[in-house]
């Protein structure tokens, strides 16, 4: 087939252009149930939570063997991140404090990270009991909820936390 | 305040010795009077160096910098906790390098847990979420569609963030500034692998997450990551560099570094953000009310003049050029202006070739320095207009509470030893 001849030329663009059109189509089709276990992502409206429960009472002892190392003792922080306090931290003119109890606006995010990350040597390895316990603990230390509220996938989005309402968007980001 | 106002018959530009653009582009910088009498001693006869005379090394796989070159290296603070290695940052030593390009292996690296170590044969990257039909691809999937490359910069939102500290650290440039790199990024349109899998209307939002043990996740404004977001495979020509996030990563082009995720698994489209521990507690920009920003996308306009920098000193008076990189996560940079007496007077610098958008440009002026104090500066104005602030400018904005996205103008102090140190002017 030349190509110089046009029939050929207008035959070459009619099979090439709905291909392009689809795109390659590379991506194994995946059932949303054979990637649950990859679905991690816990959304401020509690979206994604696990079933499960704990108390702050039961998180307590979650803690002082998988987090005190670094987070120190009731989570005042040293060497790594402080959990605890810094609340009023924000106000103008003085140096920010910012923990879960100061900073954070959401307590979703908190179960969220410490089932990703936490403990740092061993990521992924708590049950979801033991992320509802230690989260409350947390929560508990900063006056957020009492020492027996129970927090689970119904309770969890509904904790209030003191810096809620902290956070404006950036005004110049690109329309 | 521009070169030309400043512009003197004897060709200095701007005050304290900046000579102008238009001699220096004309390669007459050493305008007459001007140059320093170069030294009169004569050298020590030539001599034919040992090298010339046996034949040199035989070759090799995979090519190293000069041994001479050893200290040309990423610098890192020891980690506050030794147990948690892998956490914080390694940072360029843009003082020693030139041209726009990182080179890979000096790219600052950024990680929350250490740079995991992925057999690219058991990868895979899920796109699932509102979409039509989750798609879940291999790398050798992915290496099969249209590639498109970008040279672009990505820098940490944390760059530059011991230069809101009440008083400046002597710390030299790397630590300051060396959170910003730039390469040419080689990978798969996003947008083409979304369309693929049917982008449901209600979704607004692409959370990404990498495959490090934090397994980082960011949320992403579905139009960036419909507009511009690269699924790269390729840095500098090569396979990504395991601490830039092999086997793949997002490049976000302008957009803060953290949402470029590295080591990246899962992108799930969503219609609100997820908001993950690095887009609530980190990487928000705490004002001087109580109130912080959050999601500052784009890495504003910025300079910073990397020769002369600290840790280098002007061994005697006479030429030096004044070298540094501008970027813009808005745009390209349209104009640098240089000053060499604080900020008291400026010239415009010559700008390389090529200028892209958010991409770095690197910048020249000439500089004959009379041996007296002086204050280095640049200041960058991409072109959607925005001009880099001043140190009091950017306080009076937002204060010094904001830890990231710092990118007020930077000063290098010379003294009269020809030192250089880091101030704020």
């Amino acid at each position: 087939m030349s190509m110089r001849d046009p029939l050929a030329i207008g035959m070459i663009i009619l099979l090439a252009f709905p291909a392009l059109a689809q795109g390659p189509k590379l991506g194994q089709p995946i059932a949303p149930a054979d990637a649950a276990a990859w679905d991690i992502s816990i959304a401020p409206d509690g979206s994604g939570l696990p079933p499960g429960r704990g108390t702050a009472k039961e998180g307590e002892a979650v803690f002082a063997a998988k987090c005190q190392a670094c987070h120190g003792d009731r989570a005042a922080g040293g060497p790594n991140d402080a959990l605890v306090g810094g609340v009023g931290s924000l106000a103008p003119g003085k140096a920010p404090v910012k923990t879960v109890g100061s900073y954070w606006p959401y307590a979703t995010t908190l179960f969220d990270y410490v089932r990703r990350a936490m403990p740092f040597q061993e990521a992924k390895s708590l049950t979801s009991a033991e992320i509802y316990a230690v989260s409350a603990y947390i929560l508990n230390l900063n006056d957020i909820i009492g020492p027996d509220d129970v927090l689970d996938a119904q309770s969890l989005p509904k904790v209030r936390m003191p810096n809620r309402d902290g956070f404006n968007p950036f005004p110049r980001n690109p329309k | 305040m521009s070169a030309r106002q400043h512009s003197e018959p004897n060709d200095f530009a701007a005050g304290n010795g900046i000579v102008s653009r238009r001699a220096f582009l004309e390669g007459a910088v050493a305008v007459g009077a001007l140059a320093t009498s170069a030294t009169e001693a004569r050298t020590e006869p030539l001599i034919v160096q040992p090298w010339m005379k046996v034949p040199g090394a035989g070759f090799t796989g995979y090519g190293q910098p000069s041994r001479f070159e050893d200290k040309v290296v990423r610098v890192s603070p020891p980690p506050a906790n030794p147990a948690t290695q892998g956490v914080g940052a390694a940072r360029t030593p843009l003082h020693l390098l030139d041209g726009i390009i990182t080179p890979s292996g000096l790219h600052f690296e950024r990680s929350h847990s250490g740079i995991p170590a992925i057999d690219p044969e058991q990868h895979r990257l899920l796109i699932h979420g509102l979409v039509r039909q989750p798609l879940l691809f291999t790398l050798e999937a992915l290496h099969r569609y249209p590639m498109q490359s970008r040279i672009a910069f990505i820098e940490c939102a944390g760059n530059g963030q011991l230069l809101n500290a009440p008083q400046p650290q002597q710390v030299g440039i790397a630590p300051l500034h060396g959170m910003i790199g730039c390469s040419e990024w080689t990978g798969v349109k996003l947008s083409t692998l979304l369309d693929e899998a049917g982008i449901d209307p209600s979704a607004r939002w692409v959370i990404a997450e990498g495959a490090d043990a934090a397994s980082m996740s960011r949320s992403i404004p579905l139009a960036k990551a419909m507009d511009d977001t690269l699924v790269c495979l390729y840095q500098n020509g090569e396979r990504v560099r395991p601490s830039n996030g092999y086997p793949v990563r997002l490049l976000v082009p302008g957009f803060e570094g953290n949402m470029n995720v590295k080591w990246l698994r899962r992108l799930k489209l969503a219609a609100d953000p997820v908001m993950s521990k690095d887009e609530t507690s980190k990487y928000t920009v705490l004002l001087k009310d109580e109130k912080a920003w959050q999601f500052v996308f784009p890495m504003e306009v910025k300079s910073v003049i990397t020769r002369p920098a600290p840790t280098i000193t002007l061994r005697q008076p006479g030429f030096y050029e004044i070298s540094g990189l501008a970027w813009s996560g808005n745009g390209s940079i349209r104009q640098v202006d240089v000053s060499a007496d604080g900020g008291q007077s400026w010239a415009a610098a010559a700008l390389q070739a090529p200028i892209l958008a958010k991409a770095p440009v690197r910048f020249r002026a000439a500089w004959q320095w009379n041996g007296g104090p002086a204050v280095l500066q640049s200041r960058a104005t991409d072109d959607t207009g925005m001009v880099q602030p001043t140190r009091a400018q950017f306080a009076a904005e937002r204060g010094l509470r904001g830890v990231y996205h710092y990118n007020a103008i930077a000063s290098w102090r010379v003294d009269e030893k020809g030192e250089l140190s880091n101030v704020y002017a």
